[in-house]
């Protein structure tokens, strides 16, 4: 059973897999448009897998902003494994891609670390971060929304004081949501908005406080410390705190987001991230090179612009759904 | 460094090919294909770059390069000439209406930065143009957006029209041009809903709009960081709306921004402006020649193409390695230095490249931008000869007049010294760092 195989099987299992890959697929047309087309018609054009072949995979890939260095150790590696397998034709080839994909993004970990780890004892903490124009906010308002159908108690501190109308915005979205938000005036400490944010949630006893943070450039040094600083108050009210800290990500950002993983990771220890704007994106390759390079797990993927449209990742689907539409369809709807 | 600059990655090559008589067209060939990842890592979209290797493959095997005596670095110089060609000269122009008002519209996709910027552009045109805009909120979509407006026309008391998010985006704008008209605005400056380049039925409603108002410009907001999709978003918007300049947010990142190079190429539209950070007057004409040497990374690469381009630079650093080692570094040659930088582009960058800069302190916050440049070099202006030699004896009094003279405050002036101090004892650190490594000579100072 060739892997794609396994994975379809995978989709047929039960009805909430089901819908996932569904959402995938249907968020990802554009991105699987681009991206397995060229894979296709790459397939098409060359029936035998040699250096030409490779040097326009490669193409395929750093379109798909995978990125230099990730894409030269996947064609290493797919050369090797064609070398073994001994593939000559193009079209076996298919599921030896899919696989290595799917292999870099779960490297040597347990697939369990694609969730939240909200599990533990007492009011749990999320701190967001991200760029400006990342999607903070919007994801922030569609996370409360899904912890909150979970049966969650969840706060929401808005913590962006600084950008105009920031604070208005995640006001909107906790109506949306229906979750209480803790706020200052614009301009004062983000500090103290999210310190009162703790204290509100733990006398509400509430379950989860999502802090909210203003957009900043990772490379200027001042707002990142203000961001080390209140990661600080958050450790220091509530030991353990944060247990996530979200750095959120716009898929159409190029090899910037590698740089922007590294520093927020070494200002807040990021454990997790949020791929924003995936639906309109003929990409989204950059997951496998954050994986690839820095070893932080993508744990929701934005694909569109309603409350529910933020989801769980899923590496498999991530990967079923770049690679729908290579000739596995039509077996698809028959085994419906 | 998260990426390796051309010059870095050349070094391999240029190495194999020195002392060489002859650079043969394998050379050129292994050099054309670092420039390529070069480009490939800055973002540039990747048919862009088959264009350019192309071109640059042609000037290479070419006499220019094989004939010259240090081919590494005429490589780097075609590489950057053949850029700067491709982004076209600066063109900041704003169109400006024969019947008043003057309409911009501002598109682009979400978190772009679309309403910032046009708060930027608003007071770029209050300032430098001595305008009266009137902002249009016609983002009737993001949750706040148009109280975003609402609160940067505040700031910038500037007025703001807008109808509540029930309103249909066309009517608004048909109402603002009105009221425009009425009170005398002569700008009109439109801030549109973030969409993306494919949702069909947002894309109408822009069209829609530009039928209904006719804009005089069409402003695509493009965020710097954006990837090898930045083709795809510039040609779908020029290609449906006929955008007439773009505008680069973001810039005050440390992002290479080969986007910039990608979005001219697909749209042969001039970008006229780029984001230089959050405050609303940090909105700059746009560099061509700047944001080439950034997408080659920056300095590392200007100082080699200012090596092969004239010797007298080389003469210069060495006289100036001599003062900084002899600690002879006067706020004269300060002054001098500052000019060159200036012309190199962001000072965040340069800062980024000083060699432990990040770790010393004093520097760590010194954040220096283009407008405390202008405040820098209007202080030490303000010195004495003798002041500007012997730092020393500025006492109270002279840092008073300092002060006065140069329109900042004593604090400023103790700031500057203080800063002075701190670098010329890192210098020193540094001239130490490389006698203990390698005995002398190799030195460049940072900022070259």
């Amino acid at each position: 059973m060739g892997f794609m195989d396994k994975l379809k099987q995978r989709f047929k299992q039960d009805e909430e897999t089901k819908e996932v890959s569904e959402k995938y697929q249907e968020g990802m047309t554009k991105t699987r448009n681009t991206f397995s087309g060229k894979i296709n018609d790459l397939i098409a054009r060359y029936r035998k897998v040699d250096e030409d072949f490779f040097e326009e995979l490669e193409e395929v890939l750093i379109t798909a902003d995978v990125g230099v260095s990730t894409v030269m150790d996947l064609v290493e590696e797919l050369k090797m494994e064609v070398k073994r397998q001994k593939i000559k034709d193009s079209s076996e080839i298919k599921d030896v891609i899919s696989e290595k994909l799917v292999e870099i993004y779960y490297g040597e970990e347990d697939k369990s670390i694609q969730h939240l780890q909200l599990d533990g004892e007492g009011l749990q903490v999320i701190l967001v971060v991200g760029v400006n124009g990342a999607g903070k906010t919007t994801s922030i308002g569609k996370l409360a929304h899904q912890l909150k159908a979970d049966g969650k108690n969840v706060i929401l501190a808005a913590g962006d004081t600084f950008r105009a109308g920031a604070i208005e915005q995640l006001e909107v979205w906790g109506e949306r949501a229906n979750v209480p938000v803790i706020k200052h005036s614009e301009g004062s400490d983000p500090a103290a908005v999210i310190y009162d944010g703790i204290k509100a949630a733990q006398s509400r006893q509430a379950d989860v406080l999502i802090c909210d943070t203003a957009g900043r450039l990772q490379n200027k040094v001042n707002l990142m410390n203000e961001l080390a600083k209140v990661k600080r108050v958050i450790e220091r009210e509530i030991p353990g705190a944060p247990h996530e800290v979200l750095l959120v990500l716009d898929a159409t950002t190029g090899q910037n987001a590698l740089t922007q993983a590294r520093t927020f990771s070494e200002a807040t220890d990021v454990t997790g991230i949020v791929l924003t704007k995936l639906d309109g994106t003929a990409k989204g390759g950059i997951v496998l090179a954050i994986r690839n390079e820095l070893q932080i797990p993508v744990k929701f993927v934005g694909l569109g612009e309603g409350i529910d449209d933020l989801r769980k990742f899923d590496a498999d689907a991530f990967v079923y759904g770049l690679f729908a539409d290579l000739g596995i369809n039509e077996e698809k709807e028959e085994g419906e | 460094m998260a990426f390796e600059g051309l010059a870095d990655r050349l070094q391999g090559t240029i190495k194999k090919i020195t002392g060489k008589g002859k650079v043969s067209e394998q050379d050129v060939k292994e050099m054309t294909r670092e420039v390529r990842l070069a480009l490939l890592e800055a973002d540039v979209n990747f048919k862009v770059v088959k264009q350019l290797i192309a071109r640059i493959k042609e000037r290479a095997v070419g006499q220019e390069v094989m004939e010259s005596l240090t081919p590494g670095q005429q490589v780097i110089k075609v590489v950057k000439d053949e850029l700067t060609n491709l982004m076209g000269g600066e063109q900041s122009k704003i169109a400006v209406a024969d019947r008043p008002p003057t309409v911009i519209m501002m598109v682009g996709l979400q978190g772009a930065g679309k309403t910032t910027t046009t708060g930027k552009l608003a007071n770029h045109l209050r300032k430098k143009h001595n305008r009266n805009p009137l902002l249009v909120a016609c983002d009737i979509y993001r949750p706040a957006a148009i109280k975003q407006l609402e609160t940067l026309g505040t700031q910038l008391d500037m007025p703001v029209f807008s109808l509540g998010t029930e309103a249909n985006p066309v009517d608004i704008t048909k109402q603002a041009i009105a009221k425009a008209k009425e009170d005398h605005n002569d700008y009109v400056i439109i801030d549109t809903a973030g969409r993306l380049h494919v949702d069909e039925n947002l894309m109408e409603e822009l069209q829609q709009i530009k039928a209904d108002v006719k804009p005089d410009e069409i402003f695509l907001v493009v965020d710097s960081m954006t990837g090898q999709d930045a083709v795809n978003v510039a040609e779908s918007f020029n290609e449906q709306l006929d955008i007439t300049g773009v505008v680069l947010t973001k810039l005050d990142g440390d992002t290479r921004g080969g986007a910039a190079l990608s979005i001219k190429a697909v749209t042969d539209k001039p970008i006229k402006f780029a984001g230089m950070g959050e405050k609303l007057d940090q909105l700059e004409a746009f560099h061509p020649e700047r944001m080439a040497s950034r997408i080659l990374g920056m300095g590392d690469v200007l100082s080699l193409i200012e090596k092969a381009q004239t010797n007298v630079d080389e003469k210069q650093a060495k006289e100036l390695e001599e003062k900084m080692r002899t600690m002879s570094f006067t706020f004269d040659d300060f002054l001098e230095q500052m000019g060159q930088v200036r012309q190199m582009g962001p000072l965040d960058d340069l800062m980024a490249m000083i060699p432990g800069a990040n770790k010393m302190k004093g520097l760590k916050n010194a954040q220096l931008d283009e407008s405390q440049l202008t405040e820098v070099e209007a202080i030490i202006q303000s010195m004495t000869k003798k002041e500007r030699q012997d730092p020393a004896i500025i006492n109270g009094s002279r840092r008073k007049r300092i002060a006065k003279g140069s329109g900042t405050s004593v604090a400023a002036v103790n700031r500057l010294l203080k800063q002075f101090s701190e670098m010329k004892k890192m210098m020193k650190q540094m001239t130490n760092m490389q006698k203990g490594k390698k005995g002398k000579g190799g030195f460049k100072f940072p900022f070259m």
